[in-house]
């Protein structure tokens, strides 16, 4: 997964959790980067027609960019399922982050040939606990702050 | 997180090599069920056979030199027996239809690999970080890892278009 995917996943999430459009501080803050940064990568985005910005509201994704936002979700949630459900890995969340650039969608689907699939992933990942729903650990809610794997 | 991070602890790359291994597994169990489902068919195609054969042999090498790496690095990993019981468990269960549904499955698993490997390398090579193997050593064997991932894809890319 690209640093565009890991954008226009956080936005994704935010914009749930926020239910409206995601704001430049709380993207930077979930992705622990700089405001501008996080500014500077969104104007990317907006230039690839993924996201659109408006000042002192925020980032909303575009259809394609909540398209590309939900592969890479499902890429990331199958990872934390494989790790959590099979591997029984405790600091599922800090690991999926740390392997989510590495693993390519193509392995992550041969991966997840080996848990049980759900067809309604990605919507079986929860924002608030940072968490797919069908783990066989109970995922804690995340506090701000609390969700950096590093 | 950090954005755009890459391979740079001895238990990242451990858990890496350890989902190289349960990836060898399903070639490996794959290539058994079929290469089993194959002695009930009377026409026994040889050229098929031999491929899966050939192929769970070479996965179950690749597995041992992957699961050698982890032994070598400061990190905890995830028993194999573990690995192999739920991938056969998973697999056991299910059956090809056909020799083309074989041919496309024993593609599939060998593209992935060959993927993972590819990836994986890439992240090393874009890495600084110093591991408890020889950063060399360790690029040189998953290269050779890879490389043979490349063949097993020609060969059942080749072996399907001479059954067109």
């Amino acid at each position: 997964m690209n640093t565009a995917d890991q954008y226009v996943k956080a936005i994704y999430l935010l914009q749930q959790m926020e239910d409206g459009p995601a704001s430049t501080g709380a993207l930077a803050d979930r992705l622990d980067v700089s405001p501008a940064s996080a500014n500077e990568m969104i104007g990317k985005l907006e230039s690839r027609g993924l996201a659109e910005h408006e000042k002192y509201k925020g980032v909303t994704l575009t259809d394609e960019g909540i398209v590309r936002a939900r592969d890479a979700l499902q890429t990331y949630c199958i990872i934390e399922r494989f790790l959590a459900n099979v591997l029984s890995v405790d600091e599922f969340r800090a690991e999926a982050r740390e392997l989510e650039p590495v693993i390519d969608d193509l392995v992550a689907e041969r991966l997840d040939t080996i848990i049980d699939r759900n067809p309604e992933c990605p919507d079986c990942f929860d924002p608030e606990t940072d968490a797919c729903c069908h783990l066989d650990v109970v995922a804690e809610q995340v506090e701000p702050g609390e969700q950096r794997a590093d | 997180m950090s954005v755009g991070h890459q391979v740079d602890s001895d238990h990242q790359l451990a858990r890496l090599l350890q989902i190289g291994i349960v990836l060898e597994e399903v070639v490996e169990a794959r290539s058994y069920h079929h290469y089993q489902s194959l002695d009930d068919e009377p026409p026994l195609d040889q050229e098929i056979e031999a491929l899966l054969e050939h192929a769970a042999e070479e996965s179950a090498e690749h597995r041992e030199r992957l699961e050698d790496l982890i032994d070598q690095l400061d990190a905890e990993s995830v028993p194999f027996e573990q690995i192999e019981a739920l991938v056969e468990a998973q697999y056991g269960s299910t059956e090809p239809e056909d020799f083309d549904d074989i041919l496309y499955d024993q593609l599939c698993n060998e593209e992935t690999a060959y993927k993972f490997y590819d990836d994986l390398v890439g992240a090393l090579r874009a890495s600084e970080a110093s591991f408890s193997i020889d950063r060399d050593r360790l690029i040189d064997i998953l290269v050779g890892i890879r490389e043979e991932e490349a063949q097993g894809v020609e060969e059942v890319t080749e072996l399907m278009n001479t059954r067109q």
